[in-house]
């Protein structure tokens, strides 16, 4: 599967998770591709520079410069959008009115906390609105790669990339298993991959505990189906 | 009724000292005053301190006045955009205070509501919380961030009659409106000016007790760019 084939597959999964009438903020990255995985829903896209009804792509007759999301692309709007402050928007993550908050992550701990706006040993000169989010959301929906490019997996026991904030994220959805952390602790409920779970631990280094409902998907059904 | 209108940005130039701080509205480039800020450049004024979400884009905005080196301090959410911003900032050429994109639009609001200072979870733990006071307020970690007020504020704006009550447009309002409170002196840079009783009161966003000045753009837009008309 290429890359961009699991990026698609991670957020056609996190689209699932999302329910009529909720607010939703979509992070850059894995999260955008969300949107197009839930048509059909009755959702309200949330940017963080002021805009709640974030439509489809411009086209060019439609395109205005002054019309764009938080990552800085042309958007539209839908009807009953409205725009707002950034101080009115920010109070409307941290004060809990976003219902989930969809964020791509750098690396997440065992017991949930996430890091996923800084490299180390490189300058820190930007956060954006990533605290904000990870802090205020009602719920908080990690989505990555579960492997680096060079291999390193991005579920550890301890964060080397700086932290994101002290809050536990409620999922992670990667390319080889959904995680949840229950009680501070990592758990798998779905496994997505050609990986069992036991593998999975193996080549994660954590041993990971089975949350799922159905017990034949813990391993070797992907090979049986 | 005072003159608030500047027929020739020009003018504005006076405004404008040494080591001033400037609160500067826009996201990426939308709703910043690039009219405005071309005047600065064409000053002399320099060891500026500038709050903004970022410092400019596409080499324009603030990222003009940050590369004629009239930019001192930085105070702002995301410079990660500007790369020669952060090599100057590498060799300590330029003095960086990074906020949550948040907690720097809650400071401005603050700093112009005559409200000191306030408590957030936002940042509690991380590396941007480092001699910040902490307090537990309902069993949860807070941290305090300080309100931030300016000199002079240099904003953008839809509409404004003649009075100085402001309308904004769409996406191009971000952090416009607060910036308009948290300074002694306001120039608000403004596509159309109307007369006064033509805004609608419920459309207006900022009253016209908050701004000084108001002065034409000179840019349009074409396609998904800003250009000089």
């Amino acid at each position: 599967m290429s890359n961009l084939d699991v990026r698609h597959k991670i957020a056609k999964r996190i689209a699932e998770e999302l329910e009529d009438g909720q607010a939703i903020n979509l992070g850059i990255g894995i999260p955008t591709l969300v949107a197009t995985y839930a048509e059909g829903k009755e959702l309200y896209f949330q940017s963080e520079n002021g805009l709640l009804g974030i439509g489809a792509p411009p086209t060019p007759e439609e395109l205005d410069a002054e019309l764009i999301n938080a990552g800085k692309e042309p958007v539209t709007i839908t009807s009953g959008a409205s725009f707002f402050s950034s101080a009115d928007s920010f109070g409307m993550i941290r004060g809990g009115h976003i219902d989930v908050a969809v964020l791509g992550i750098l690396q997440v701990n065992t017991k949930g906390q996430i890091a996923n706006w800084a490299v180390p040993n490189q300058p820190i000169l930007g956060v954006g609105g990533a605290m904000d989010l990870v802090t205020g959301a009602k719920k908080v929906i990690g989505a990555a790669t579960l492997f680096t490019k060079d291999g390193s997996p991005k579920v550890v026991k301890e964060l080397t990339y700086p932290i994101s904030g002290i809050r536990q994220i409620d999922l992670l959805v990667t390319d080889y298993a959904v995680f949840n952390f229950e009680n501070g602790e990592i758990g798998v409920t779905e496994l997505l991959g050609d990986l069992t779970l036991e593998e999975l631990s193996e080549r994660i280094g954590i041993q990971l505990n089975w949350r799922g409902t159905d017990d034949k998907s813990r391993g070797n059904s992907i090979c049986n189906t | 009724m005072k003159q608030k209108i500047v027929e020739n940005p020009k003018n504005l130039a006076s405004l404008f000292k040494d080591g001033q701080t400037i609160l500067t509205g826009g996201f990426g480039i939308v709703g910043t005053p690039l009219t405005i800020i071309d005047v600065i450049s064409e000053t002399d004024v320099k060891h500026l301190h500038v709050v903004s979400n970022n410092l400019g884009d596409y080499g324009m905005g603030l990222h003009q006045l940050f590369m004629q080196g009239k930019i001192d301090k930085a105070t702002g959410s995301f410079f990660t955009i500007n790369k020669e911003a952060v090599i100057a900032w590498s060799k300590g050429e330029l003095d960086i205070d990074l906020l949550p994109q948040g907690t720097l639009a809650e400071a401005i609001r603050c700093g112009g509501a005559g409200i000191g200072g306030f408590y957030t979870k936002t940042a509690v733990g991380t590396e941007l919380a480092k001699g910040k006071e902490e307090r537990i307020i309902d069993g949860e970690r807070y941290i305090f961030e300080k309100a931030i007020r300016g000199d002079v504020a240099i904003i953008r704006a839809h509409k404004a009659d003649r009075l100085g009550n402001l309308t904004y447009y769409k996406t191009a309002r971000n952090f416009n409106p607060m910036m308009a409170t948290a300074t002694d002196i306001v120039i608000a840079e403004v596509d159309e000016i109307v007369e006064v009783g033509e805004l609608e009161p419920e459309h207006i966003v900022t009253p016209h007790v908050y701004v000084d000045y108001i002065v034409k753009t000179e840019y349009t837009k074409e396609g998904d760019r800003f250009v000089k008309s």
